[in-house]
C-alpha cells in the first residue's frame, strides 16, 4: 500500500507540472503580443501592461514565467480580474461553496440512479428492463450540455414551471435540484453501462457459484459478493466524471445563473478575460488532478489485489 | 425437512440437463445414474466437456436457469428428492449437508474478502455467529487443514496464497459446516504433482476422519486408483460403466474406460508408446446417432452406427457397463 | 459535458479475436468481420442510425432540399414570429427563419466533426501505432503525454485553446476549432490503438512477418494496422459525434464559431435570453444536435456491438 501511494504521488506531482505547463503553454507559448491575447480585443493601456507584468511577468523567458506562475497558483496568488478588478483567488473562494454544494447534489442523484438501474440490468442482461435501459443510456449519452441545460430550463423551468428558471447564491437544496439533475444526467448513462456490464461480468464469475454453493441467499450472493466487487470499476470512474462535471458546470451555471465557478469562467470566457480564465482554469486543473489521486487511493482500498501488490 | 437416516446417502437417479442457447440446445447430461453411501468415494472419470461439472452443479442446484434446464430425474438427499424442494430449503442443504469444492482456487474465491471472512460467513449466515466467533472458527478450520500460522493468515486475501494453500481454504471452507456429503471438481488439476498428491492425502483423511461421503471428479485416471471405492466413467453426458474401482482395473467392460486404462502412463510398461484415444468428444450440440462412441471405438460395429446400446446392463451386482458388446471387451 | 464522457463509455472495444468464436460449430467458420456483418444487418440501432446519418448528411450536403428559405435574411418585422409557411418553426429575435437556419446549421458543424475526427484519428494512429508497436521507455514516454493531455478536462483545454487559435474575430473561425478539437481529441483513438497493435503484434503471423525480415513499417502498415483497424473506427465514429457536440459547445461559449458561421450551438445560446417569449429557437437546434450526437454514437455502438462477441 505504501509503495502503492508514493508511486501514485509521484506520477501526481509529474501530471500535475506536465498539466499545468500544458495549460499555460496553451495560453502563452508564442505569442506575438502576450498581453494582448490576454485582455481579448479591449485596447490596452501601458499601466495595464505593467501591472500584467507584474502577474505573469510576461518579458521573462518562457520557462521563468512559468516558474512564476506555478509559484503564484501554488500560494493562492492568481492575480486579478480585467472585468471585475478584484483578486481572483477571492472570487474563488466565493464561487466554490455553491459549486461544490450542487456537484455533490448530482454525484449523488447519479450514482443512486446509475448503481441501482446498473445492477438490475446486469443481473438480468439481455431483459426488457436491460434493453430499455440500454436505449435511454444512449439517448442521454448523446445529449450535449448545450442541450440539455436550456432544454431543461425551458420546459421544467419555464413551461412546467416546477423548478425555479434561475439561482441565487443561498439557494436551496429544491433550488439546486434542476441544475444538479442536468449535471448527473452528463454522468449518469457512463456509470450506468459500467456499472451493469461490471455486474454481468462478475455474475458469471467463478466466486459466484462458490458463494451459492455456500447457501447463501440470492439477496446476498449479489449484494455482499457481486456489488462489492462490480463497484471498483465504477468508483475508478467517479474521477473521469469530475472532469465531466466541471465542464457541464461552465456550461449549466451558466445557464441557470448559479454564481458558481463555472458561472463565473463562462463569464469571463464570454467577456474575453484573459486572467480570469487562465486562473480558473488551472485550480480546477488542481482540483481534478486532486480528486483523481484520491480515487485512486480509495481504489486501492477497495482492492486488496492493489493495496498488496 | 424428513430426511431418512436409513435412506442411501445420495442417489442421483436418471438425471437430464440440457442449455437452451442461441446456437441450439447442448444436452449436457443424459441419464446419468449415481449412488453413494457414507464413507465412499465414488470417482466421476471422463475426458473434459463430457458432463461431470454439470452433474454436480445440478446436484449442488447452482446451475444457472437459463441458459441450463434439468429436466429430468430425481436427486435423492437421504431419501428426499432436492428438485422437488423449494428454493429456501434447497439451500439449507448447501454447505450444511452437501458441500462442494472447485477446480481453480483463485478464482473460486472472492479476491476482495479475506479468506477468514469468507469461511466465517457460513458461520455467520448459517449459524447465526457473531464476526468474531465465525472468525475464530475460521482460525480453527485452517488449523484443521494444515495452513501454518493459521492466526495471522486468517486475514489474508485469496491472491497471497500459494495454490495449493488456496486449495486448502476451500476444503476448510467446504467442511465448516460438517456436510456429509463432499463433491470436490477437479481439486488438484491446477497444481503441482507434488501438492496434488498433499491436496488428495488431506481429502482422504477428513473424509475419513468424517466419514463423510466423497464424490471426486476428475479427468485423471491416475488419480483415483488410491483413493475411490467405486468408479462412474461419463461419455458424452452418460455414464457408460459403474463399478468397485478394482474390477475396473482388472476388467473393464466397456472400450471407452478400456481405453482410458491403456492411456495411463505406466511404469511396468516403459519403452511401449502410451495409447491415445483418438479423436475429440462429440459436440453436444451433434452427438453421432447409435452409440456416440462409435466414432472412436475398436469394438464399433454396424450396430454402434445405428443403435444406441442398452443404457444399463447389470453385470454383476453394483457393477454396469453400457455397451453391445460387454462380453467381448471383458474377454469372456 | 457528456461529450469526454461519452468516449470512455466506448468502454475501449479489444482487438478482434481470432479462431473460431464460441458456440459456433467448428465445421464452417466464419470470419469475424462476415460475423459482425451478420449481426449489423439485423440489428436496428445500425439502420436507424444509417438513415438518420444519410438525412443529415443529405442535409449538410445539398439543405437547399430541404427548404427555399434563406437562411441569413432575416427580416425583423418577424421578430419572434409563429410558424408560416416555408418557415414550420416560426421565427428568432432578430427574425430569422428558424426551419432554415437548423437545416443550415448542420454543414459547418459536420466540416468541423469530420476534419476533427481526421485530424485527431491521423494523430492518434500514429502514437497508438508507435507506442504500441516499439514498446519500451518510447511507450512509457508516450503513455505519460496521453495522461498529461487527460489531466486537463476536455472543455477546459479547448476553451484556451480555441482562444489561441481565432485571431480573426470576423472569421467563421472553422479552421481554428477544428484544430482545437483534433489537437485535444485524440487520446482515446491512441490508447485503443496501442492495446490494439500490442496483441496483434504477439500473433503468429507478425511474428512471421518480423522472422522474413519486414521493416518495422511494413510490419505496422501491412500486417498490423488492418488487424486492429475495427476497434480503432468505432472509436472514431463516436468521436464524431463528440466532436460535433463539442464545436456546438464551444460556439455556445462564444469561443467556437463565430461571424458568419451557422451553429446549433450559436443558435442556442441566442435563444437563451428569449425563452420566455418564444421557446422554439431554442428548442429545434437542440433537437437537431442531439439526434446528429445520437446518430454517430449509435452508429459506432452498434459497430462495437457486432464486433465484440463477449457481449452477446
Ligand atoms: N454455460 C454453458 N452454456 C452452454 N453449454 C454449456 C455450459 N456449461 C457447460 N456446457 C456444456 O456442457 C458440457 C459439459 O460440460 P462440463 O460438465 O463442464 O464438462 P466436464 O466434464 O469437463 O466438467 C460441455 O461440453 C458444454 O457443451
Ligand atoms: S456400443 Fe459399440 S461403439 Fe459403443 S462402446 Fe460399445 S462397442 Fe463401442
Ligand atoms: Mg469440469
Amino acid at each position: 500500500m505504501f509503495r502503492y501511494i508514493v508511486r501514485r504521488l509521484l506520477q501526481m506531482v509529474l501530471t500535475f507540472f506536465g498539466a499545468t505547463f500544458l495549460v499555460y503553454a496553451l495560453m502563452f507559448a508564442n505569442q506575438d503580443d502576450p498581453y494582448q491575447a490576454l485582455v481579448g480585443e479591449r485596447p490596452l493601456s501601458e499601466s495595464q501592461r505593467i501591472a500584467l507584468n507584474a502577474q505573469y511577468h510576461l518579458d521573462d523567458p518562457f520557462l521563468v514565467q512559468y516558474w512564476h506562475y506555478v509559484r503564484g497558483l501554488l500560494t493562492g496568488d492568481l492575480g486579478t480580474s480585467l472585468t471585475q478588478r478584484r483578486p481572483i483567488s477571492e472570487m474563488l473562494a466565493e464561487a466554490w461553496p455553491i459549486t461544490i454544494k450542487l456537484a455533490l447534489l448530482a454525484v449523488l442523484i447519479a450514482a443512486v440512479i446509475a448503481v441501482s438501474a446498473g445492477v438490475l440490468s446486469g443481473i438480468r442482461r439481455g431483459g426488457v428492463f436491460d434493453n430499455v435501459t440500454l436505449v435511454i443510456t444512449l439517448i442521454v449519452l448523446a445529449m450535449p450540455v448545450v442541450v440539455l441545460a436550456p432544454v431543461a430550463q425551458v420546459v421544467f423551468g419555464v413551461q412546467l414551471g416546477w423548478f425555479p428558471v434561475t439561482v441565487t447564491r443561498d439557494a436551496g437544496l429544491w433550488d439546486l435540484l434542476l441544475p444538479a439533475l442536468v449535471l448527473g444526467t452528463l454522468v449518469i448513462a457512463t456509470e450506468l453501462r459500467v456499472t451493469r456490464s461490471s455486474v454481468a461480468e462478475n455474475m458469471r464469475a467463478d466466486y459466484v457459484r462458490t458463494a451459492r454453493a455456500k447457501g447463501l441467499t440470492n439477496k446476498r450472493v449479489i449484494g455482499a459478493h457481486v456489488l462489492r466487487n462490480s463497484l471498483i470499476p465504477v468508483i475508478t470512474l467517479i474521477g473521469v466524471d469530475i472532469g465531466a462535471l466541471m465542464s457541464g458546470a461552465i456550461i449549466t451555471e451558466g445557464v441557470f445563473n448559479i454564481p458558481g465557478v463555472g458561472f463565473n469562467l463562462f463569464r469571463g470566457i464570454r467577456a474575453e478575460d484573459g486572467p480570469l480564465v487562465v486562473g480558473f482554469v488551472s485550480v480546477l486543473v488542481i482540483v481534478f488532478l486532486v480528486i483523481n489521486l484520491i480515487v485512486d487511493l480509495l481504489y486501492a482500498a477497495l482492492d486488496p489485489r492493489i493495496r498488496y501488490e | 425437512m424428513n430426511f431418512d437416516p436409513n435412506a442411501p446417502l445420495l442417489q442421483v437417479n436418471d438425471m437430464h440437463v440440457e442449455f437452451r442457447t442461441r446456437d441450439g440446445v447442448a444436452r449436457a447430461v443424459t441419464g446419468v445414474n449415481l449412488i453413494l453411501r457414507p464413507g465412499e468415494t465414488l470417482a466421476v472419470l471422463g475426458e473434459s466437456g463430457c458432463g461431470k461439472s454439470v452433474t454436480a452443479q445440478a446436484i449442488m442446484g447452482i446451475l444457472d436457469t437459463p441458459p441450463a434446464h434439468v429436466t429430468k430425474g430425481e436427486v435423492l438427499y437421504r431419501g428426499v428428492d432436492l428438485l422437488k424442494l423449494p428454493e429456501d430449503e434447497r439451500r439449507q442443504v448447501r454447505a450444511n449437508r452437501i458441500a462442494m469444492i472447485f477446480q481453480d482456487a483463485l478464482s473460486a474465491l472472492n479476491p476482495v474478502y479475506s479468506v477468514g471472512y469468507q469461511i466465517g460467513e457460513l458461520f455467520r449466515t448459517h449459524r447465526g455467529l457473531s464476526r468474531q466467533e465465525a472468525k475464530r472458527r475460521a482460525v480453527d478450520l485452517l488449523d484443521q487443514v494444515r495452513i501454518p500460522d493459521a492466526k495471522n493468515r486468517v486475514d489474508d486475501y485469496p491472491h497471497q496464497f500459494s495454490g495449493g494453500m488456496r486449495q486448502r481454504v476451500m476444503i476448510a471452507m467446504a467442511l465448516a459446516l460438517d456436510p456429509d456429503v463432499l463433491i470436490a471438481d477437479e481439486p488438484t488439476t491446477a497444481l503441482d504433482v507434488t501438492v496434488q498428491a498433499q491436496i488428495m492425502g488431506l481429502l482422504a483423511e477428513v473424509q475419513r476422519e468424517r466419514n463423510m461421503g466423497l464424490v471426486l471428479i476428475t479427468h485423471d485416471m491416475g488419480v483415483v486408483a488410491d483413493v475411490a471405492d467405486t468408479i462412474a466413467v461419463m461419455y458424452a453426458g452418460k455414464v457408460v460403466e459403474y463399478a468397485p474401482v478394482y474390477d475396473i482395473y482388472a476388467h473393464p467392460a466397456h472400450p471407452y474406460t478400456k481405453a482410458l486404462l491403456e492411456s495411463i502412463p505406466r511404469l511396468d510398461f516403459k519403452g511401449r508408446g502410451l495409447n491415445v484415444i483418438r479423436g475429440l468428444p462429440p459436440a453436444l450440440t451433434d452427438v453421432p446417432r447409435g452409440c456416440p462412441f462409435h466414432p472412436r471405438c475398436a469394438y464399433a460395429r454396424d450396430v454402434c452406427r445405428q443403435d444406441p446400446p442398452p443404457p444399463a446392463y447389470q453385470i454383476a451386482p453394483r457393477r454396469i457397463a453400457s455397451c453391445h458388446f460387454i462380453r467381448e471387451v471383458l474377454g469372456v | 459535458m457528456s461529450d469526454l464522457n461519452a468516449v470512455s463509455a466506448v468502454e475501449a472495444p479489444g482487438p478482434a479475436p481470432t479462431g473460431p468464436r464460441h458456440g459456433g460449430s467448428p465445421a464452417k467458420p466464419r470470419s469475424l468481420a462476415g460475423d459482425a456483418w451478420l449481426d449489423l444487418r439485423s440489428s436496428k440501432i445500425f439502420w436507424v442510425a444509417v438513415v438518420l446519418v444519410a438525412v443529415i448528411l443529405l442535409m449538410a450536403v445539398w439543405p437547399s432540399l430541404f427548404t427555399s428559405a434563406d437562411p441569413r435574411d432575416c427580416v425583423l418585422a418577424n421578430k419572434n414570429a409563429g410558424a408560416a409557411s416555408g418557415a414550420p418553426f416560426g421565427f428568432d429575435f432578430q427574425g430569422c427563419n428558424v426551419y432554415a437556419k437548423t437545416i443550415y446549421g448542420a454543414r459547418d458543424s459536420l466540416i468541423v466533426g469530420l476534419f476533427a475526427t481526421l485530424l485527431a484519428g491521423v494523430i492518434g494512429l500514429l502514437f497508438g501505432l508507435t507506442a504500441g508497436y516499439y514498446g519500451g521507455w518510447l511507450d512509457a514516454v508516450l503513455s505519460r503525454f496521453i495522461d498529461v493531455v487527460l489531466g486537463v478536462p476536455f472543455l477546459l483545454a479547448a476553451i484556451v485553446l480555441a482562444n489561441r487559435f481565432s485571431t480573426d474575430p470576423d472569421a467563421t473561425n472553422i479552421v481554428p476549432v477544428i484544430l482545437t478539437l483534433g489537437l485535444l481529441g485524440w487520446t482515446t483513438s491512441a490508447r485503443v490503438m496501442r492495446s490494439a497493435v500490442i496483441s496483434a503484434k504477439g500473433q503468429d503471423y507478425v511474428a512471421a512477418a518480423r522472422m522474413l525480415g519486414a521493416s518495422p513499417s511494413r510490419q505496422m502498415f501491412r500486417h498490423i494496422l488492418p488487424n486492429s483497424i475495427g476497434p480503432f473506427l468505432v472509436v472514431l465514429t463516436i468521436l464524431l459525434g463528440i466532436n460535433i457536440a463539442s464545436e456546438s459547445t464551444l460556439s455556445y461559449l462564444g469561443v467556437g464559431l463565430k461571424g458568419d458561421a451557422i451553429s446549433w450551438g450559436i443558435a442556442i445560446a441566442e435563444a437563451g435570453p428569449y425563452i420566455r417569449t418564444t421557446a422554439a429557437p431554442l428548442i429545434w437546434p437542440s433537437v437537431f444536435l442531439a439526434v446528429t450526437v445520437l446518430a454517430f454514437i449509435m452508429l459506432g455502438d452498434a459497430i462495437r456491438d457486432a464486433f465484440d462477441p463477449k457481449l452477446r
